[in-house]
């Protein structure tokens, strides 16, 4: 390995690290390959995978989110879990009280939870770092007990929370498909549902982190008083930050909502917001696509350390996640770059 | 009254009889079930804030072992997968579908929480698949004509407020009730079960105070019920909130008639904390044997219990409520799948755990029995009322049934 080699592999100096915009995406090939291949599995497995599966694109887009806030602005959060229940929220009680149609129920759960997150980044400007970690962890304190309120109760069904209605799959895409002798399951259309939104927004972040305004917030990351002194309006991008942060947060949350059916305040406790950074850090902090394999570690390995030992499961997931820490401490990111330069060597 | 009895019981076992000699005619299993083993699955929080509960769990794998050691149910070997939501909802759902679509179990047995069973129950009635014994004790479990694939099994938080107001309007008609209650799923529940018991005197209730379990102290609270002028409290609390309670009452010399609610009726837990001279005369009511007490050393069910407990499961606290729980229900699915025999479908378990007669657990007060129908799936609605003395409960008076009319 030659010394410039070495230096990809970046070193740690500041909490957040800067991440050059190019090594924050995978190439096109391998964005299409994990694309062709996220369209065909469903396909071939059981209804159960499926919706691990979905499960996993949803914690994935809540991890993105949370990946463009730290990796993309350089701000904490450990309040993502109160963002992700609103947008839950929002969708259940528009779907089951005002029998609004799913798929339109999530541009207002993500716009209100822009509007909810622009707000809190506004106080959140006076804080950075640890401190700023903690405003927004007491979010996430708070927020299963504003969803208890009695105020709230009736539209939120209160601790007893609401159940969703899974949507079928359109009539005429179940009637297309039936002429052609294959079946839709609800799982299955929750499913490519899903993933098209994902897409969406996985395509729009990352062209918004090679924009002009992605760039700004990077400059801010790394440097704030150079960002406002090259003519960065500071405050309006770390709110805005905030703001597109919560927003897709918001989304994922009504996405989830409709996905596991059920709305309950204890679904969104602060142990949920600890997941989400947790996944962050593990598929790498400011790298887009390491949010999916985040996302993959917190839903899998709690079962795989509980099937190692039941009663001490959380003493194995902690030495599974220490290992992961020590081993590869830029999460997936390294373990890419690394695969890469593997790649390279053989191709020399 | 004998002869009545006797008969109830020659009956019972002509109809089981013919059951079982239908089923051996024809062996029918759906998923889950085969000639050699039954797969039953379960949720449980091993992990998470309510982690105290897995070991209910634990008990049961521990007792599906010595039902596997003696034979089995009806020769078939029971497989237990157990698997932990950290009381999470949305987990819960995931687990539920793993054990039903990839594990394949013939039932879901005794998933633990409120929550956690409210957001699969839909998902289990529209597969079809038993709920069976939900370890919750919300009344809502009790529906089977909107959810006939969900069953409870602790007597509801209804049928035990129901309780104590019988107890109430009889032992003290004129009396001022003060409630405290959690503010959540438990206490809201409990309290409608007391106001719907009270009926035409729900006027006794003077004062309401509700609390958050997020709450440091509840002492305020309890100062204001007392300027209320109540003679009666009744604490509709967790633990450590009827703790705090018992002490702040003696700390303030008020010396209302006490009424616990049952999951606080801990000794270890609850009263000896609290200090036993600050507990004495408290009333609560219970339906289960504690392991703790002595009176029942010489009990034939529970020595079959503390038999159970040194061979299968040697590192249980017999102390701990959870424990009886757990042995007491896994003795009651065993006795449905008994009941099944040979035709082990989803439909045949609803069914024979819709038709339990006069079923008495190990664990059980001696007395209260298991009673379910098609349209009754409250398998425990008896209790019977203690009151703490020394450093124990004492059981007074009779069986008491707290059955809702829907």
């Amino acid at each position: 390995m030659s010394a410039a080699d070495e230096v990809e592999v970046v070193t740690e100096g500041q909490a957040v690290e800067a991440v050059p915009k190019r090594a924050m995406t995978l190439g096109a090939g391998t964005s299409l390959t994990v694309l062709v291949l996220l369209l065909v599995i469903p396909l071939f497995v059981k209804n159960f995978i499926i919706f691990q599966m979905t499960m996993l694109l949803i914690y994935g887009l809540a991890v993105l989110a949370l990946n463009i806030l730290t990796g993309g602005s350089g701000q904490f959060s450990l309040g993502q879990s109160a963002f992700y229940a609103i947008g839950a929220y929002t969708s259940a009680i528009l779907m089951e009280h005002f029998n609004l149609n799913y798929a339109l129920t999530l541009p207002v759960a993500g716009l209100l939870c822009f509007v909810a997150g622009f707000l809190f980044g506004q106080p959140a400007l006076r804080l950075s770092g640890v401190y700023l970690a903690l405003a927004t962890f007491a979010l996430a304190t708070a927020m299963p007990q504003l969803l208890k309120l009695g105020y709230f109760e009736h539209w939120t069904g209160g601790v007893q929370g609401l159940v969703v209605t899974k949507p079928d799959a359109p009539e005429y895409l179940e009637s297309a498909l039936k002429a052609l002798h294959l079946n839709i399951s609800q799982d299955m259309w929750v499913y490519y549902f899903t993933l098209v939104i994902t897409v969406a927004i996985y395509v729009w972040s990352v062209n918004l982190l090679r924009s002009r305004s992605g760039r700004a917030l990077m400059a801010i990351r790394d440097n704030e008083i150079a960002a406002s002194s090259m003519g960065v309006n500071v405050a309006l991008y770390k709110t805005l930050a905030f703001g597109v942060s919560a927003g897709i947060t918001g989304v994922a949350g009504g996405l989830g909502a409709i996905a596991v059916q059920f709305v309950a305040p204890d679904s969104y406790t602060i142990t949920f917001a600890i997941s989400l950074f947790l996944g962050m850090v593990v598929g790498g902090v400011g790298w887009l696509p390491g949010s999916f394999v985040g996302a993959a570690f917190i839903i899998f390995v709690p079962n795989i350390s509980e099937s190692i030992s039941k009663g001490l499961s959380g003493a194995v997931f902690g030495v599974l996640l220490f290992l992961v820490i020590f081993l590869v401490p830029h999460g997936a990111r390294q373990v890419a770059i690394a695969g890469q330069q593997l790649a390279g060597r053989f191709r020399r | 009254m004998r002869s009545c009895q006797l008969h109830a019981a020659a009956l019972a076992a002509a109809a089981f009889a013919l059951t079982t000699g239908n089923a051996l005619a024809q062996k029918k299993y759906d998923t889950g079930a085969g000639d050699t083993e039954i797969k039953i699955g379960n949720i449980m929080p091993y992990s998470g804030p309510a982690s105290a509960y897995g070991v209910i769990g634990k008990t049961e794998q521990a007792y599906f072992d010595k039902i596997n050691a003696e034979g089995g149910i009806n020769g078939r070997k029971i497989k237990f997968i157990s698997y932990d939501d950290g009381y999470s909802p949305p987990k819960t759902v995931e687990q539920a579908r793993k054990l039903v679509e990839s594990d394949e179990v013939l039932l879901v047995f005794n998933p633990l929480g409120t929550p956690s069973n409210s957001a699969i129950e839909k998902y289990m009635n529209t597969k079809k698949v038993p709920q069976l014994f939900v370890a919750s004790g919300a009344t809502k479990w009790n529906d089977p004509k909107d959810f006939p694939w969900t069953m409870g099994w602790q007597p509801s938080y209804q049928s035990e407020a129901h309780i104590y107001a019988k107890y109430l309007i009889k032992e003290k008609p004129e009396g001022k009730i003060a409630v405290l209650y959690q503010n959540d799923d438990f206490g809201k529940d409990y309290l409608k079960g007391l106001k719907d018991g009270l009926a035409a005197k729900a006027s006794m209730i003077v004062a309401e105070e509700s609390y958050e379990s997020a709450e440091p102290s509840i002492d305020g609270h309890i100062v204001k019920l007392r300027a209320s002028g109540a003679d009666v409290f009744v604490s509709i609390t967790t633990p450590k909130f009827a703790a705090q309670a018992i002490k702040k009452l003696a700390e303030i010399d008020w010396h209302p008639i006490h009424v616990l609610s049952n999951v606080s009726a801990s000794v270890g837990g609850v009263m000896q904390p609290a200090g036993y001279e600050n507990a004495q005369g408290i009333l609560s009511a219970a339906y289960a044997k504690d392991g703790a007490d002595p009176q029942w050393d010489n009990d034939p069910g529970m020595k079959n219990f503390f038999g159970f407990l040194a061979k299968y499961y040697p590192d249980a606290n017999k102390r701990d409520g959870s424990v009886v729980y757990g042995y007491g229900v896994a003795q009651t699915l065993v006795h449905v799948l008994k009941m099944c025999g040979d035709d082990l479908t989803r439909e045949n378990v609803m069914k024979q755990a819709a038709s339990l007669r006069n079923f008495e657990t190990d664990t059980l007060l001696p007395g209260i029995r298991i009673n379910t129908s098609p349209t009754d799936f409250a398998p425990i609605q008896q209790l019977k009322m203690m009151r703490f003395k020394g450093d124990k409960w004492e059981l007074f008076g009779d069986i008491i049934s707290g059955e809702l009319s829907n």
